[in-house]
């Protein structure tokens, strides 16, 4: 079992003989929280499966370390670098945008992570970012990629700061600049910050994304148009993490 | 079952080069106290200001680079860099500066006091927020500042012009400095000055070079304690005598394969940056957990002041560190790497020090490359502990530890 403990959900994932996924669950609630906990009761109910059928289990993500239940913690990158080449064995380049944190990550041709760049404590850039900009427009962050989509003329959103970029968003709307276009702003402005990082490793195809944002097509496609390359995803992005949790538990047994 | 008594620390060994080093670090501030209450004329130095300067005139003077690092390690950062924010600097500025600006403005931090200055000795060698931090000092005490200008340096070696115009430069700081404290300049007592100088390098060089051994004789972090030393007492016979003792010592531990790294040294990094001083033990633990021993440093090379004469000094303090170009400093970084069996570099994105983290994620890149070895980076500060997030932190260094397992053939996690 492998468990990605993130600071605003918590996902896990079953994995049977190293290759099939048996079963897994999200939970609205990180660090700090029974997020975890629950996490695991339902993938087990949902699995059939009784918590002592479980051989190992791994915790990643920022609250890997406090999870009592763990038999070993690894890092966030060893994890989607894992999960991420498990769903794309061509992966070279991993981007992995999180609640609070974004990270780029280069992987050889036998998946193993080679070197990665994470965000500054910086907000801009990651989840946090988008999840306060859909707080001041009043809806939810599912339905920023189909307003994007729309938007005609994006408008420029400031890339270095969510404060700043909280104001500046503000005034577009005061200005008259429609949802859909400030919507757009925002997706290009994360995009811009994240591609930045990928540049710094070096943006090597195949490139994958994962992490909640992941399945944000306007951040997704905007960062497709700013690397110009093609951006892998896959529907279980957002448990990328737990799963190479998974995969890791699987190696230890089986050493 | 009674409750098992805590062991008292062993008292140090007077002979040990740590308690040595540590003397000659506390001797420091107390001369200096001693020699102001005597009514001597005391200064404040910058770290790369030519200290044979002073201490071939017998001038008494305090690091505030030193005293501010003292301070935070001490847990008083916060409280001195909000003292100083709250007369309008900016929290951007150097937490340093800030320190020390606070503590000319309250003259007083248990952590670490120290006299208050006659008179400024600043050199522009280390960064140029340094000159805007001493004018303000000598401006709100109202005392004279000798200021040095080392320009940085874009080519490889030191230009001859460049040593004539630092040459004037300096003639005119001992002229200054005689006036000041009415004490006279001794070509003598330059010539033992220098001599110990180049001793203590020496000695330096040798104890660093031992990381060259695997495992290494010791742990890296001690020199971010004993570098104290070469900071402000290098021209010092005691201080040639004690770090002749730890090259000594770091030789036998090496031959009866000791170390001051406590653990099983599964992993070598290089440490880029001025420590983390707020967070040194947060720090070094998380390194420390995981069998990561800091093996270097680039203080291993800058204190490595060797040189023969007067213009020969020159040219040393015009190739510190932070005057020097991208292609040099990097140069030397790699034969740091290479000759001490380096696996992986943990760079500190330092908020203080805008200098030297700029131009390390174009550095660190061309290291990583050169010596194919995985690059980590962590923000932090020097000196102010609101720049750090112990949580980055962790994932960072474990990232780095995995990666480096990995390429031996560890499972990847």
């Amino acid at each position: 079992m492998g468990i990605d403990i993130g600071s605003t959900t918590s996902k896990c994932v079953l994995l049977k003989n190293g290759k099939e996924i048996v079963g897994s669950a999200l939970v609205q609630a990180g660090v700090g929280t029974d997020g975890p906990d629950e996490a695991c009761r339902i993938l087990l109910e949902k699995s059939d499966i009784s918590e002592y059928q479980v051989d190992y289990r791994i915790a990643t993500g920022y609250g890997r370390a406090r999870w009592k239940k763990a038999d070993e913690a690894i890092s966030e990158l060893s994890a989607h670098a894992l999960g991420s080449y498990f769903l794309f064995p061509e992966a070279r380049t991993v981007i992995d945008i999180g609640g609070q944190d974004a990270k780029v990550i280069a992987l050889n041709e036998k998946g193993q992570l080679q070197n990665f760049v994470m965000n500054d404590k910086c907000a801009a850039g990651t989840g946090r970012f988008l999840d306060v900009m859909a707080g001041i427009l009043k809806i939810q962050v599912s339905e920023l990629e189909n307003l994007a989509a729309q938007s005609l003329n994006p408008v420029s959103i400031s890339n270095t700061c969510t404060v700043f970029a909280e104001s500046e968003v503000i005034s577009q709307l005061a200005a008259g600049s429609s949802v859909n276009d400030v919507v757009a702003g925002i997706c290009v402005s994360v995009a811009g910050r994240v591609a930045a990082l990928a540049r710094r490793v070096g943006v090597k195809e195949q490139v994958c994304m994962s992490g909640g944002v992941a399945i944000n097509g306007g951040v997704r496609k905007a960062m497709e148009q700013i690397l110009g390359v093609k951006i892998f995803c896959s529907p279980f992005a957002q448990m990328t993490g737990a799963l190479g949790a998974a995969l890791y538990a699987y190696h230890k047994i089986k050493l | 079952m009674p409750e098992e008594k805590k062991k008292a620390r062993p008292a140090p060994d007077p002979n040990s080069a740590k308690y040595k080093l540590g003397e000659i670090a506390a001797k420091a501030y107390s001369d200096a106290q001693e020699a102001k209450e005597r009514g001597e004329k005391v200064g404040w130095i910058s770290s790369n200001f030519p200290v044979e300067i002073p201490e071939t005139l017998g001038i008494p003077v305090c690091y505030p680079e030193n005293q501010a690092a003292g301070i935070a390690a001490r847990g008083a950062g916060a409280r001195l860099c909000e003292i100083a924010e709250g007369d309008g600097y900016s929290n951007d500025i150097c937490a340093y500066a800030r320190i020390s600006l606070a503590y000319a403005k309250i003259k007083e931090a248990p952590e670490q006091d120290m006299p208050q200055p006659d008179f400024l000795l600043c050199c522009n060698n280390i960064c140029n927020c340094m000159i805007k931090w001493y004018e303000n000092i000598a401006k709100e005490l109202d005392i004279p500042l000798i200021m040095l200008d080392i320009p940085f340096n874009p080519d490889y070696e030191v230009s001859d012009y460049e040593v004539a115009y630092v040459k004037g430069q300096f003639l005119e700081a001992i002229r200054q400095l005689e006036q000041i404290t009415g004490k006279n300049w001794s070509d003598e007592r330059f010539k033992t000055v220098m001599k110990n100088s180049c001793r203590t390098s020496r000695a330096w060089l040798e104890a660093t070079s031992y990381a060259r051994y695997t495992p290494s004789p010791f742990n890296g972090f001690d020199l971010l304690n004993h570098m104290a030393v070469m900071v402000t007492a290098r021209g010092k016979e005691e201080a040639a005598k004690a770090m002749e003792t730890l090259a000594k010592e770091y030789k036998e531990n090496h031959e009866t394969g000791k170390s001051t790294f406590r653990g099983e040294e599964k992993h070598r990094i290089m440490f880029e940056g001025i420590a983390c001083w707020p967070w040194l033990r947060v720090t070094s633990s998380g390194l420390k957990d995981r069998g990561i021993n800091m093996v270097t440093t680039i203080y291993a090379d800058a204190f490595g002041f060797i040189y023969d004469d007067f213009d020969g000094m020159i040219r040393a303090y015009c190739k510190v560190p932070n005057a020097i170009n991208l292609e040099l400093s990097r140069d030397k970084r790699v034969k740091l790497v290479k000759a001490n069996n380096v696996e992986g570099l943990l760079v500190h994105v330092n908020r203080s020090c805008k200098l030297w983290s700029g131009f390390m994620n174009e550095m660190s890149r061309q290291i990583g490359q050169e010596c194919s070895i995985p690059v980590v980076s962590f923000d932090g500060d020097q000196a102010d502990p609101r720049n750090f997030s112990e949580a980055q932190y962790e994932t960072r260094v474990q990232a780095l530890a995995e990666i480096m397992a990995s390429r031996k053939g560890d499972v990847q996690g």
